[in-house]
């Protein structure tokens, strides 16, 4: 029996009271779900620093999670000003974020890394000036 | 020590009690930078920092933290106090600095 269900978010961009709610939706309904309290957190995690990335770099976006008996597929997909070197963005400790942003308590340069290290698979697709396209997958 | 002993030492003033009193806390864990405590704050710790802002209640979240002890003076921001309220998040508060607010914590769980 195939068995999936994708939910849909719209994330508005620069809105910090906000930004964050669609990661903890998914969260709380994996737990509803039964998924594992591992495989929830590695979830959590990941889609919260794609879904702050949005906010903070892209002026919002658009997620879709597909959750399916084997596997938890989120795209996360902007039309922000893309990233210039993926693989510098991608070092530990690389922010471009700027003063206020960083006062929040953003800007260590670790969302992508933490985005890596939490999930099974991870792309990313960007253009300058057209926006960035993360896919991520957590096997379960 | 459950989060209840810990706040019943009242060593901490409370800016917010969550649902999750019974919890066992684990240890301390301290820093202000969000995505590093996202990735290695470990579940069920008191996590010290001076941070009160909204992030810093959704990283508490999705952690699952025991609690948040903010140090140094620090207090929740009017709309991070909604949202610890709303997500039933622990919030303990020190005039203490970082280190001394986690020592306090560490020394109590090896009492
Ligand atoms: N969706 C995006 N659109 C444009 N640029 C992005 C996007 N996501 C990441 N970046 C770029 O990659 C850099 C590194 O991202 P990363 O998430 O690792 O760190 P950060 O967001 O700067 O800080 P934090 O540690 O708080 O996540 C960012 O500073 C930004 O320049
Ligand atoms: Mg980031």
């Amino acid at each position: 029996m195939i068995n999936y269900i994708t939910l849909t978010y719209q994330v508005s961009g620069d809105d910090f009271t906000r930004a964050g709610e669609a990661s903890s939706d998914v969260k709380s309904k994996l737990k509803q779900m039964g998924v594992s309290p591992e495989m929830v957190r590695k979830v959590a995690i990941s889609m919260y620093e794609g879904e702050i990335n949005m906010v903070i770099h892209a002026h919002g976006g658009i997620i879709k999670v597909t959750i399916s008996p084997h596997e938890i597929l989120m795209v996360l997909e902007d039309q922000g000003p893309g990233i210039p070197d993926v693989e510098k963005a991608m070092q530990a400790g690389y922010s471009t974020a700027p003063e206020n942003i960083r006062s929040l308590g953003f800007g260590a340069g670790m969302g992508l890394p933490n985005m890596k290290k939490y999930t099974d698979e991870m792309d990313i697709k960007t253009k300058i000036g057209v926006g960035t396209t993360v896919t991520m997958k957590v096997k379960l | 020590m459950t989060l209840q002993d810990l706040v019943n030492k009242n060593i901490f003033s409370i800016s917010n009690l969550g649902d999750n009193l019974n919890l066992p806390v684990v240890g301390p864990y301290c820093c202000d930078l969000l995505s590093i405590a996202m990735g290695k704050a470990p579940a069920g710790s008191a996590w010290v920092t001076v941070m009160g802002n909204i992030n810093t209640i959704a990283v508490a979240s999705l952690t699952e933290v025991a609690c948040i002890i903010l140090a140094e003076g620090a207090s929740l921001d009017d709309t991070a106090k909604m949202k610890a309220k709303d997500q039933n998040i622990t919030v303990l508060s020190t005039e203490k600095p970082i280190f001394e607010a986690a020592l306090s914590v560490y020394q109590l769980l090896n009492a």
